[in-house]
């Protein structure tokens, strides 16, 4: 057992000893055929494959065409979330009899998966884009409400009196004390946001849509195309790291440059 | 007692299931093919509850569901709990597993399902692996967050009382590290019900998401709506179980307590 933090050479050399670890695992089994290949296709394969998808159709589309439709409904139902629930969280965190009304109802509907949305979601808006947007947005909303309500309630009430004594309307108060005051929180909101609807993106695509990361996936299900669902997977997760990693940077941006006000 | 707030959550809950009323029944300006009305809730759930759909009895598809969400997340726990204490112990542990978390966390859980089809079918074991999947990421990492967090004095004081190392997990670690291990546990359980919800829409046999899915291809609203208020239901049920055993677990944390 080790309790104290390791020096950065070995700490490199461990994770080096356990990702080699893993890849060998995975390679063996399939190399060996302990699983049959078709089942679990070696590292290769699936690299090889997904080159192969960046440039030849599969379901009707290449990997990163089926990659722009994903990300274009990802994005439509990601912003509606945001251009709803941060404004009404705010609006929630200053008139406290929104937030009576709102909560309740808001509480009902929480516990119900997003997922769960999807056959209405086919119902009204159809399998193209509309439907897996529904989906998208009941994902992303609720982080951006909790997130830019919290942000309100909990600004410092000195400030708040402050503005009154000066005569702020309601309007200025939420747009000039209440907004700059949540943001840190908004931005957080907004980041799991955006992960809750990347994940609610890949259910969505499953089951309704004709195009897609997801619809590619379940088409090469269908035909039993191992490398193809895991190079679907592979292409997710890299779009999922890319879509955190540029809302981390951004956010410690915004937290730098309140540092520096501050 | 209800205040002031209850009252006008009351109000608001009835103000909805007015307008619902209004809008269906009374004045029909949302059609029956695309949201149902009360009545065809009612008639929904009764015949659900009496006849069955989708092969079933209401009560026999959330059986199916909670079984299955249980399993899922037992099994996610009983593996993702132990690994994250242990790579908050041992930081060559940390070193040599993290790097393939990171690698494997940007996956989605639900991205999993046509690959647990393609290995196990659609039966039971494809979704209590996906559901293990979506489970065991939030238990490792609240519980690795956990140990983590312990202050060193108090490892420090129990290490110079010469406690062995078993007595240690059980009697210094775990416990200190408890109450972030169930928050880690309420982010598991939540993601066990969107996942199996899925897996059960994408393919099933039955359970809840199958009584979803059936219902969309009869184009059946008030049994669309069924499923999802039973969905909400078990949710919300499941949610509040767990709450209570942290309560009693961990009676001695102030945290644990509101």
């Amino acid at each position: 057992m080790q309790t104290i933090p390791l020096r950065l050479s070995e700490k490199w050399a461990w994770g080096a000893l356990g990702l080699v670890g893993f890849i060998g695992l995975w390679a063996s089994l399939s190399a060996f055929g302990i699983v049959p290949r078709q089942f679990l296709p070696s590292p290769l394969d699936v690299l090889t494959r997904f080159i192969h998808l960046l440039t030849n159709p599969f379901a009707g589309a290449t990997l990163p065409q089926h990659l722009a439709s994903s990300f274009q409904r990802y994005a439509y139902g990601v912003l509606l979330a945001a251009f709803i629930g941060v404004p009404l969280g705010l609006l929630m965190g200053w008139f406290r009899w929104l937030d009576d009304v709102v909560t309740p109802l808001f509480d009902g509907l929480r516990f119900i998966a997003p997922i769960a949305w999807v056959p209405f979601a086919a119902l009204w808006f159809g399998v193209g884009i509309g439907g897996p947007i529904l989906i998208i947005f009941a994902g992303a909303f609720p982080p951006c409400l909790i997130n830019a309500y919290r942000g309100a309630r909990f600004v410092e009430p000195r400030l708040i009196e402050a503005a009154r004594m000066l005569g702020t309307g309601h309007l200025r108060m939420i747009l000039e004390i209440l907004l700059p005051a949540a943001t840190p929180s908004i931005v957080s909101g907004l980041r799991v946001s955006a992960g809750l609807g990347w994940q609610s993106l890949v259910g969505a695509e499953l089951i309704v849509a004709a195009a897609g990361v997801g619809f590619m996936m379940v088409q090469a299900q269908a035909n039993v195309a191992t490398p193809t669902v895991m190079a679907g997977m592979v292409a997710i997760g890299l779009v999922g790291m890319a879509i955190d990693v540029m809302l981390r940077q951004g956010e410690a941006w915004l937290r730098r440059r309140r540092g520096l006000q501050a | 007692m209800i205040g002031r707030r209850g009252w006008v959550g009351l109000g608001s809950v009835a103000a909805v299931l007015l307008l619902w009323f209004g809008l269906t029944t009374a004045t029909g300006f949302v059609s029956p093919g695309r949201f149902p009305s009360p009545a065809d809730f009612w008639l929904s759930l009764n015949q659900i509850s009496t006849r069955g759909y989708a092969g079933g009895g209401l009560a026999a598809h959330a059986l199916q569901s909670v079984k299955l969400v249980a399993m899922g997340f037992v099994v996610a726990i009983a593996t993702g709990v132990p690994l994250g204490l242990w790579m908050g112990w041992d930081r060559r542990a940390e070193a040599a597993i993290n790097p393939i978390f990171l690698i494997i966390r940007p996956i989605p859980p639900l991205a999993w399902i046509p690959l647990a089809i393609l290995w196990l079918g659609l039966g039971d074991g494809a979704k209590i692996m996906v559901i293990w999947f979506a489970a065991f990421v939030p238990s490792v990492i609240n519980s690795f967050a956990g140990v983590r967090n312990i202050d060193r004095p108090i490892i420090e004081a129990a290490q110079m009382l010469g406690t062995p190392r078993w007595r240690m997990v059980t009697e210094v670690i775990a416990p200190a590290a408890a109450p972030m291990i169930f928050t880690g546990l309420r982010l598991s359980l939540q993601a066990s019900w969107t996942t199996l919800v899925a897996a059960e829409l994408v393919g099933a046999l039955a359970g809840i998401g199958f009584v979803l899915n059936m219902a969309q291809q009869d184009i059946y609203p008030g049994m669309i709506l069924v499923g999802m208020v039973t969905v909400g239901v078990l949710g919300w049920a499941t949610t509040y179980a767990l709450g209570r055993v942290e309560r009693r677990a961990l009676a001695w944390n102030v945290a644990g307590r509101d």
